[in-house]
C-alpha cells in the first residue's frame, strides 16, 4: 500500500484528499486490462449471440453460459486461491463487475451467483462450509442464489416470517416459509436462506441445498426486463437443514444480509458503468448512421447535447466507483494485517464504506436509466423496436433502481449512515456543521487572486460541502431525533452528499489524469459542465430543505448563505458539451 | 514436434487511423494493440493440436519482432496458452526485415511447424511467411485453412478455386494460414492470465538486415461524394452527368 491519504466512510464531507491520493481507472495495470478483455471476449462469444434465446426464457442456455464463465475462471475472481479462486483485488473485482455489466440478463445472473450467492459463505462460513461450497461455487460446479426477500418483507427485510426450528434429535433445523424475487432460482444448487430460529427477533442464515426434500421452486416471474434471468419464488416446507449449515452465529443473519447488500450495492455501481458504456457506443453509432434532412443526426446540437450528457454522467460516476474501490482495497489490507480471519476482513472493509456504497448504487442506477432513456430517444422510432439492444437495455436498466435496496432506502442510508458514523466519532461532522451554521453570512470562500483551474474547482466543492453541513446542522437542530421521520429533508441532504462525492471524485480524477498525460481539454469540459450543474443542484436541494424546516426569520439568512456558497463562474455549456460530443462522434465509440 | 506461431501486433480493428511524421507513419497515440486476427487463429489451432496428446506436439512458442512496448500483446498470447515466447528487440520496419529476424529465431531454436497469418490487418502485409521459408530453404504452403498431424507429419487443407486441396509435407515447414483454421479465437482464461506472468519471454537482439522497402506516404481513401438524385423524368441530365462529369460513358 503506497503512502496515500485515505478517508473514512463519509469523512469526505469534512476533509479532502489530493489528486495523487485517488485511484483512477486510467491506472489499471496490464493484467487487469487483460482480465477485462477476457470478460469482453466472453460476452461477444457466448452472450450477445444468445440474447434473444435467453430473453425467451431458455434457462438451460443461461445455465450453460454461466458454467462456461466458471470454466474460464470468471466466477473465482473474488475467491481466494485456497478456495479455488484467483484472489483478485477489490479494484479488479469491480472492473470485472463493470465489464460483465454490459451483458444484460447474463450480468444479473452472473453477479447474483458471484456476489450474493457465493460471498456470504466465503465471508461468514466456517472452514468446512467454505470447503464444501465455496470451492465449487468458485468454478461454477455449483450455482448459487440468495434468499432474503419475502412477500411481506422487502425493504423491511428483518420482518420475514420464514422460520427454523431445531429437530428433536438436534441434527437439523426444520425450515418453513416462502421467499420471492429470487434471482437464479430456476437453476441454483446452493441457496443462502435467511430465517428466524424459533421466536428470535432477528434473522439467522442457512446454507440450503436446493435439491433437499421440501424445497419447491415456483415458475419464473414475467418481468419488465432482465427476462433472461430466472426469478422465482421458493417455498420451504419442513426442509431439513443440517445444523452444520447454519451460516455464522444464530441471530447473525441480519448483519450478514446487510453486509452482503453493501457489497451488492457497490458492485451494482460498477455493473452499470459497463452497461452505460455499451449504451453510449450504441447511441453514437446510430447517430453517426442515421440521416435526416440530408445530414447525420449526430451533427445536430440537440443530439450532441444528449450524447455529451451521457458521457459526462458516466465519466463522473465512474470516477467515484474506482475511488472507493481502492479505498476498500487498502482498508482490506489493513484489516487483514490485524484480523485473524482474512475473509471476514474483506467484508468488514466493504461494509465500512456504506455511505459510498449507497451513493454509487443510487447515482449509478439513475445514471444508467438516464443514459438508456436518451439512447432510445436518439434511436427515435427504432429505439422502440424490440429488435434493438437499446430497447432491451432500457427495460433491463429499470430494475437497478429497485433491487439491492430501493433507491429510496439507499438515499435515506446515505444521509443516515453519514450522520451515524459522525456520531460514533469517525469524524467531526456536527462540530464543523455548527461552526458553519453560526457563521453562515461570512462562511463562503471567495475567489482567491491567482488561483488555478483546479484550485477554483476545489473551492467550489468546499463551499458545496459547507452548504450541505449547514443544512444538516439546521435540520438536526430543528427536528432532533425526529429527523428520521422527515424523509423529504433527508433526501435533500442525501442529494447534496451524493452530488458532492461525485463532483469531488471527478475533479480529482481529471486533475490526476492531467498530471499523468498533460492537459486534456475535453476532460476539463466534462468537469466544467458537471461543476456548473452541481452548483445548481446543491442550491436547489439546500433551498428545498431550508424552506422546509427553518423558522421564517431564519430563512433569508440561510438562503442567502446558500446563494453565496453555490455561486460559480459561468460556463459556456453549449460549446463544452459540443466538444465532448465531437470526441465521441469522431471515435464512434465510448473511449474517454 | 515444436510449433512456432509468428504474431504481429496490430491496432484494434475499431481504431480510427491517423497519420504522423508527414503521413509516413501511423500515429500510435491512444491505439489499443491486439494480436493480428489471423495470427490469433493460428495460435488457437496450434494450441488445439498441442492439447491433444496424440499429435505429439511438445510445445507452442510465439515469436514477435517488436519493441518492449509490444510485450502486452505477447503476454496476451501466453495467457491464451502459448508455452513461451521470443521477442526480437526491433521495430518491425518491413516484411523482409521481419522475416529475416524470425528466420534467425527459427535457426537458433529449431521448430518443426512455423505458422504465420496470411495477412496482417494493419498494412495488409502478406509476405512474411513465404520469405521465412525462402530464407531458411524450407517449404511453405499458403492459404491453409486446416492443419492436422498425421503420422507425425503436418497435413494441410487449402481452399482453391471451386474446391479443396489436401497437402502433406515434411517438417520443418511454414504454414501460411487463413481464416477457417480455427473456429473462434481462444479466450484467455483466468488461470492463463495468472500464469502468463511466470512464462518466459526470451529477448534477442536483431541480426543486421536492411529493409527492402520504405513507406513514402500513407493516404486515406477520398471521402465518398454525396449521392445525387436525378428526377426519373429527366434521363438527359443523367446522361449528361455520366458523360461530362463522371466521364464514364
Amino acid at each position: 500500500m503506497e503512502n496515500r491519504k485515505i478517508l473514512k466512510s463519509g469523512e469526505f464531507l469534512v476533509d479532502e484528499i489530493e489528486a495523487k491520493d485517488i485511484f483512477i481507472s486510467e491506472e489499471f495495470d496490464e493484467e487487469q486490462k487483460m482480465i477485462s478483455q477476457t470478460c469482453k471476449d466472453f460476452l461477444e462469444a457466448e452472450v450477445y449471440p444468445n440474447l434473444v434465446a435467453l430473453e425467451k426464457g431458455d434457462r438451460e442456455l443461461m445455465k450453460d453460459i454461466l458454467k462456461k464463465s466458471g470454466e474460464l475462471g470468471l466466477m473465482g475472481i473474488s475467491i481466494p486461491e485456497e478456495y479455488g479462486g484467483f484472489g483478485q483485488s477489490f479494484v479488479t473485482q469491480m472492473l470485472v463487475a463493470e465489464t460483465t455489466g454490459a451483458g444484460f440478463s447474463f450480468s444479473v445472473a452472473f453477479m447474483a451467483h458471484c456476489g450474493i450467492g457465493t460471498l456470504p459463505i466465503l465471508y461468514y462460513g466456517n472452514e468446512d462450509q467454505r470447503q464444501r461450497y465455496v470451492t465449487k461455487l468458485a468454478t461454477g460446479e455449483l450455482l448459487g442464489a440468495y434468499c432474503l426477500t419475502e412477500p411481506g418483507a422487502g425493504s423491511d427485510a428483518n420482518s420475514g416470517k420464514t422460520n427454523a426450528t431445531l429437530s428433536e434429535d438436534g441434527k437439523y433445523y426444520i425450515l418453513n416459509g416462502q421467499k420471492m424475487w429470487i434471482t437464479n432460482a430456476g437453476f441454483a444448487d446452493t441457496l443462502v436462506v435467511f430465517a428466524k430460529i424459533d421466536s428470535d427477533r432477528v434473522l439467522s442464515a442457512f446454507i440450503v441445498d436446493s435439491n433437499s426434500p421440501g424445497v419447491v421452486i415456483g415458475p419464473d416471474e414475467h418481468k419488465m426486463g432482465i427476462k433472461g434471468s430466472s426469478t422465482a419464488q421458493i417455498y420451504f416446507t419442513d426442509v431439513k437443514v443440517p445444523v452444520e449449515n447454519l451460516l455464522g452465529k444464530r441471530g447473525e443473519g441480519f448483519r450478514i444480509a446487510l453486509s452482503i447488500l453493501h457489497m451488492g450495492r457497490i458492485k451494482l455501481g460498477a455493473n452499470v458503468i459497463g452497461a452505460a458504456k455499451k449504451t453510449i457506443t450504441d447511441s453514437v453509432r446510430y447517430a453517426n448512421e442515421r440521416k435526416q434532412f440530408g445530414v447525420l443526426i449526430s451533427t445536430f446540437g440537440a443530439i450532441k447535447h444528449k450524447l455529451a450528457e451521457q458521457v459526462i454522467q458516466l465519466f463522473a460516476s465512474e470516477s467515484a466507483v474506482y475511488r472507493v474501490s481502492k479505498d476498500i482495497d487498502d482498508l482490506m489490507v489493513k484489516l487483514k494485517s490485524d484480523c485473524v480471519d482474512k475473509n471476514r476482513a474483506s467484508i468488514e472493509a466493504i461494509s465500512h464504506y456504506a455511505v459510498e456504497a449507497a451513493i454509487l448504487k443510487v447515482v449509478g442506477s439513475e445514471m444508467l436509466d438516464f443514459i438508456a432513456d436518451e439512447a432510445v430517444q436518439i434511436y427515435g422510432g427504432m429505439g422502440y423496436s424490440a429488435e434493438m439492444d437499446v430497447e432491451r437495455g432500457y427495460r433491463d436498466s429499470r430494475i437497478n433502481r429497485i433491487f439491492e435496496g430501493t433507491n429510496e432506502i439507499n438515499r435515506l442510508l446515505v444521509a443516515d449512515t453519514a450522520m451515524k458514523r459522525a456520531m460514533k466519532g469517525d469524524f467531526d461532522l456536527f462540530g464543523e456543521a455548527a461552526k458553519i451554521y453560526d457563521n453562515i453570512e461570512v462562511i463562503d470562500e471567495g475567489r482567491r487572486e491567482g488561483e488555478d483551474y483546479f484550485q477554483e474547482k476545489g473551492r467550489y466543492i468546499r463551499n458545496f460541502k459547507k452548504a450541505a453541513l449547514m443544512t444538516i446542522h439546521g435540520a438536526s437542530g430543528q427536528f432532533g431525533k425526529s429527523l428520521v421521520n422527515e424523509q423529504e429533508v433527508l433526501n435533500n441532504i442525501a442529494e447534496m452528499i451524493m452530488d458532492i462525492y461525485i463532483l469531488e471524485s471527478l475533479k480529482l480524477r481529471v486533475e490526476k489524469l492531467e498530471s499523468m498525460k498533460g492537459s486534456l481539454s475535453v476532460y476539463r469540459d466534462i468537469l466544467d459542465v458537471n461543476a456548473y450543474d452541481t452548483a445548481a443542484k446543491i442550491r436547489k436541494s439546500a433551498s428545498d430543505a431550508v424552506n422546509s424546516f427553518a423558522a421564517t426569520d431564519n430563512v433569508s439568512k440561510l438562503t442567502g448563505g446558500i446563494e453565496a456558497l453555490t455561486r460559480v463562474a459561468g460556463v459556456n455549456v453549449k460549446d463544452a458539451r459540443r466538444r465532448i460530443a465531437d470526441k465521441l462522434i469522431e471515435d464512434n465509440l465510448y473511449k474517454f | 514436434m515444436k510449433i512456432l506461431v509468428c504474431i504481429s501486433n496490430v491496432p484494434d480493428t475499431t481504431t480510427k487511423i491517423r497519420f504522423a511524421e508527414g503521413n509516413r507513419a501511423i500515429d500510435t497515440t491512444g491505439i489499443q494493440w491486439v494480436i493480428n486476427p489471423w495470427d490469433e487463429l493460428s495460435l488457437t489451432r496450434a494450441l488445439e493440436l498441442r492439447d491433444d496428446p496424440s499429435n505429439g506436439i511438445k510445445s507452442v512458442t510465439v515469436a514477435h519482432v517488436g519493441n518492449a512496448d509490444s510485450e502486452p500483446t505477447i503476454r496476451k498470447a501466453l495467457a491464451i496458452g502459448a508455452d513461451d515466447a521470443v521477442r526480437v528487440n526491433a521495430g518491425s520496419s518491413d516484411a523482409y526485415f521481419v522475416a529475416l529476424q524470425l528466420a534467425e529465431v527459427i535457426r537458433k531454436e529449431q521448430f518443426d511447424i512455423i505458422m504465420c497469418g496470411i495477412e496482417s490487418s494493419d498494412f495488409n502485409g502478406s509476405a512474411v511467411g513465404g520469405m521465412i521459408a525462402e530464407s531458411l530453404g524450407i517449404g511453405s504452403v499458403s492459404a491453409v485453412s486446416g492443419l492436422s498431424i498425421s503420422n507425425n507429419q503436418p497435413v494441410m487443407t487449402r481452399e482453391i478455386d471451386g474446391g479443396r486441396e489436401v497437402v502433406a509435407m515434411t517438417a520443418p515447414m511454414v504454414a501460411i494460414v487463413q481464416k477457417g483454421i480455427a473456429k473462434e479465437p481462444r479466450i484467455a482464461a483466468m488461470r492463463g492470465i495468472m500464469m502468463a506472468r511466470t512464462k518466459q519471454i526470451r529477448v534477442y537482439e536483431p541480426v543486421p538486415a536492411e529493409p527492402l522497402t520504405e513507406v513514402q506516404v500513407f493516404e486515406k481513401p477520398a471521402p465518398r461524394a454525396a449521392c445525387r438524385f436525378i428526377e426519373p423524368d429527366n434521363p438527359a441530365q443523367l446522361i449528361d452527368l455520366l458523360q461530362n462529369e463522371a466521364k464514364v460513358i
